[in-house]
């Protein structure tokens, strides 16, 4: 179990067998279950709640509204800004209003769907655009721009002989974890309780929680359950405050396990925006300037909207030299549902309006896109348009090169009785047999930041306790670090198995009885907490040493290796388990990457982030245009993760991403009409089957980062942002069309 | 109303069943057996897959009642507690598990196609596994391990 090798997950075998408890799992005797009253308005005041009928419903224990919240009524991540429960007004459809508790699901959705509330309907704002208008409606306090990024870098007044402009539209995705919002709450005699949750970041809902209940913090327990994936949607509270307040008022334990329906309203989705781009460059294809507006929606409350809207800033013009930048990023509240993390967090939305110009930039020039991608690329020592001095491996041109060096898929099924019509635009509806099916191959390139940006504190404890069990030494490491199913897990065994030279190496389940690991986000936990189990398994590692040399006058130059404390040349000094006898050794470290400061609020210039991340993407795409039906044929993609900490895991996350950049490019959209999310279910919203998402051909490079732990990268976000805008860059090439709005839809192939 | 059947071999009853509630429901909430699981519940996802009678269906879309009196296997019935299966096997060390949930679906959906067509083609697998949705993977060591398996089986 050593670094750098494909070792298997240690949750594997309970996930196949079925045996692997999920926070919708979990159960407790004499438990109730909780259902939330939503709102059926995107915009609405509250004249009155009548809880009577509900109240009065078989089985029903509790019902609260907004007047039984313990403690301060707001939450959120960067602003608080979200009400637990609706007080005054709802401000997105599904906006929760009320709880029930009863001892049947089906009664509690029952007498949730009893309860009366009088509202008195307003008008929504659902289009960012109109929310920033003079006389549109305050939707909070402060306005409506959530937050509003300015870059201004290099000549403002540079002009280019060759220019280029676009406007830009991704639409709302959802992260659709599989696992749904669920947990279970216990309440304790002393008027604490103990919650059983999958979240992305135990210690910020403790702290949510704590103020949301009116409790102490050690008042409020958490335990991690097994996750059902997270992608960003696990960020924000969403069942946790609710449960509880149900458990304490009930004093029984609470199950809450939202429908795939509510998880829809239940969690925050990608921001879709609108981005207007000017590209300036010379004859030859040197960037000269950049200009872009980009506006996200990000619905009726902030979530992380403000660091969203810095990182769509901030990577708004892809891992180029860009001598000057204009930037202009603003994110807004509207009375759609609320945006925050997802996967790719910002760089997803302006990586599709950035590769879209440069392509047109090649057009103009009547250059290789990829030719001209290489000439801007992004070096080692460049600025930044935020004035950062990149540093450590910027392989930007590297992996152009390796994506286009790599062979094409075979071209298009030949017409005849032998088609594999799976492979083909439209599938098994046996629309084509290839007649009328063009092919089209496309490229793109993103970048962003692994871990937190603008100097928000980032760090993770470990806690790594070395003993003998059962004759054999034996390591055991505690962090509050959410698996979500990335194999942080596995990847927390192999580094303190490495430096602890120890085989038998337990990864103790998440909880808030150690220090925080800050969240499964920013592609940052193998990074920050893997090198906070690095920092502690030393400092284990030290000790062992110093022991074994006090006690049996060992010369220096000792390590462990397989169990055993051993030489320098690898000769047998004691084994471990003896040298320990009944002591056990224990560390707790914190580890913190260096430090990010905030961008300047007139000029966006800062040292705002801590490590980048880049990847590129070809996609091979068959599109038949007289339907307006497109097949991915291939994706290929190229990735600098600086060392596979597990390669098979690296691999993985790679696929996955891909897949996820895929399903908003051709298909995932969360459709509004008014406000009013009209594709809530899996049967309309669609995700990639195994039948939409082609083979991936990757090339893993291990460039070395001298800033990170084992010279590691942040590799979970980087597919997601640029395998898409590749897609559209092929069905672009496939058809000539302008593709300028994604999920790609038929009639953008055919009308 | 009263539920009786046989699930992994075993005869199961359970009482005071609400008409409208799903055999995934009783499997989980009433019998304990939480492997299969609670993704979508409109039959669109797979993840609750089990064999009704030898046939792979979505519990989710089948009614407790309809339950009464057959034969249920769940992922929990697959193998015994000691070890796991040739697909459960070949999922673990191709890497198909990430987050896990859409695992267990997966692992009956291919027990299912193994038993049918010994030596899948790459076309076969997705057209078999086209109704079990994952969203942590992107499919390649799904496929990895349905091929796996079928070279072990």
């Amino acid at each position: 179990m050593r670094v750098g090798e494909s070792v298997r997950r240690p949750d594997g075998a309970a996930k196949v067998r079925g045996r692997f408890e999920y926070s919708s799992d979990l159960h407790a005797p004499d438990m109730l279950w909780g259902a939330t009253v939503r709102s059926p308005h995107p915009y609405a005041r509250i004249k009155a709640i009548d809880i009577s009928a509900a109240r009065a419903m078989p089985g029903v224990h509790v019902v609260l509204t907004h007047k039984d919240v313990t403690g301060r009524n707001l939450y959120g991540l960067e602003i608080k800004d979200q009400p637990v429960l609706a007080h005054d007004f709802v401000r997105y459809w599904g906006e929760a209003v009320a709880l029930v508790a009863a001892d049947h699901p089906e009664q509690a959705r029952r007498a949730a769907q009893a309860l009366k509330v009088d509202y008195e309907v307003l008008k929504p704002i659902t289009d960012a655009e109109a929310a920033l208008a003079p006389d549109a409606a305050k939707l909070h306090p402060n306005g409506n721009i959530t937050r509003q990024v300015k870059i201004r870098h290099g000549d403002q007044s540079a002009r280019a002989d060759i220019v280029v402009t676009g406007e830009y539209e991704i639409g709302m995705q959802d992260q659709a974890p599989l696992g749904p919002e669920s947990g279970l709450a216990v309440p304790e005699q002393d008027g604490s309780v103990e919650l059983h949750i999958a979240t992305q970041w135990l210690h910020v809902d403790q702290e949510q929680l704590a103020a949301v209940l009116g409790l102490p913090p050690e008042k409020v327990r958490l335990t991690m359950a097994g996750i059902g994936g997270a992608f960003g949607a696990r960020e924000d509270l969403s069942m946790q405050a609710h449960a509880c307040l149900l458990a304490l008022e009930a004093g029984r334990p609470v199950k809450m396990s939202y429908s795939r329906t509510e998880s829809f309203v239940g969690h925050v989705h990608r921001h879709p925006g609108r981005l207007w781009y000017e590209h300036g460059a010379d004859r030859d294809g040197r960037l000269v300037y950049v200009k872009a507006r980009i506006l996200l929606d990000g619905g009726a409350y902030a979530s992380s909207s403000t660091a969203v809207i810095a990182n769509a800033s901030c990577f708004s013009c892809g891992p180029y030299r860009v001598p000057s930048a204009t930037i202009d990023g603003i994110v807004a509240y509207t009375n759609n549902p609320p945006c925050g993390a997802m996967r790719g967090f910002g760089s997803v939305q302006n990586c599709y309006a950035h590769e879209a110009q440069m392509d047109k930039l090649a057009a103009e020039l009547k250059m290789d896109p990829v030719e001209l991608r290489m000439r801007n690329a992004l070096q080692t020592g460049d600025k930044l348009i935020t004035g950062q001095t990149i540093d450590g491996p910027v392989p930007v041109a590297e992996l152009l090169k390796s994506i286009a060096a790599m062979p094409l898929p075979a071209s298009g099924e030949g017409k005849g009785g032998d088609v594999d019509l799976t492979k083909l635009p439209g599938g098994v509806s046996n629309t084509t047999h290839g007649e009328g099916v063009k092919r089209g191959v496309g490229y793109a390139i993103g970048f962003k930041n692994i871990g937190y940006s603008e100097g928000f504190k980032d760090y993770s404890t470990a806690k790594v306790r070395l003993f003998t069990k059962d004759g054999k030494a034996r390591v055991e490491v505690h962090t509050a670090a959410a698996e979500v199913g990335q194999g942080l897990v596995t990847v927390q065994a192999q580094i303190a198995g490495t430096e602890l030279g120890v085989n038998d190496v337990v990864v103790l389940d998440a909880d808030t009885n150690v220090g925080s690991a800050g969240s499964s986000s920013a592609s940052r936990q193998t990074y920050i907490t893997g090198g906070a189990v690095k920092t502690a398994s030393e400092a284990v590692r030290d000790r062992v040493i110093a022991m074994a040399r006090a006690e049996l006058r060992a010369p220096s130059g000792l390590h462990i290796e397989n169990d055993n404390v051993v030489t320098g040349t690898g000769k047998l000094v004691v084994p471990l388990a003896t040298l320990l006898g009944d002591e056990v050794i224990e560390e707790t470290r914190e580890f913190h990457p260096r430090q990010t400061f905030p961008l300047d609020a007139e000029t966006g210039q800062a040292d705002a982030h801590m490590q980048y991340a880049f990847a590129a993407h070809r996609a091979v795409v068959d599109v038949d245009a007289e339907l307006g039906l497109l097949k991915v044929v291939e994706l290929a993609t190229a990735q600098d993760v600086g060392k596979a900490i597990n390669p098979q895991a690296v691999e993985g996350q790679i696929e996955g991403g891909s897949a996820q950049g895929l399903g908003l490019a051709v298909m995932e959209e969360i459709q509004l009409k008014d406000g009013v999310i009209r594709n809530a279910s899996f049967t309309d919203y669609l995700l990639p089957t195994i039948l939409d998402m082609p083979p991936v051909r990757m090339d893993v490079l291990e460039l070395g980062d001298p800033n990170s732990p084992y010279g590691l990268k942040g590799v979970g976000e980087p597919p997601t942002i640029s395998s898409g805008p590749a897609i559209a860059a092929a069905v672009r090439a496939a058809t000539g069309r302008p593709i300028t709005r994604v999920p790609i839809r038929p009639h953008d192939l055919t009308l | 109303m009263k539920v009786a059947c046989t699930v992994n071999g075993a005869a199961r009853e359970a009482d005071g069943v609400w008409e409208g509630e799903s055999l995934l429901y009783v499997l989980r909430e009433r019998f304990g057996l939480y492997g299969s699981k609670n993704a979508c519940e409109q039959g669109e996802c797979g993840s609750c897959s089990v064999f009704l009678d030898g046939v792979l269906v979505c519990a989710c879309l089948v009614l407790g009642g309809q339950a009464n009196g057959r034969t249920i296997v769940t992922v929990e019935g697959l193998t015994d507690a000691s070890g796991l299966h040739p697909v459960q096997q070949a999922f673990v060390e191709a890497g198909a598990v990430q987050c896990g949930f859409c695992t267990p679906g997966l692992v009956v959906a291919t027990h299912d196609l193994l038993q049918r067509v010994r030596k899948p083609t790459e076309a076969q697998i997705r057209e078999a596994l086209a109704g079990n949705i994952c969203r942590c993977t992107g499919y390649a060591k799904i496929i990895d391990a349905v091929n796996l398996a079928a070279g072990r089986t």
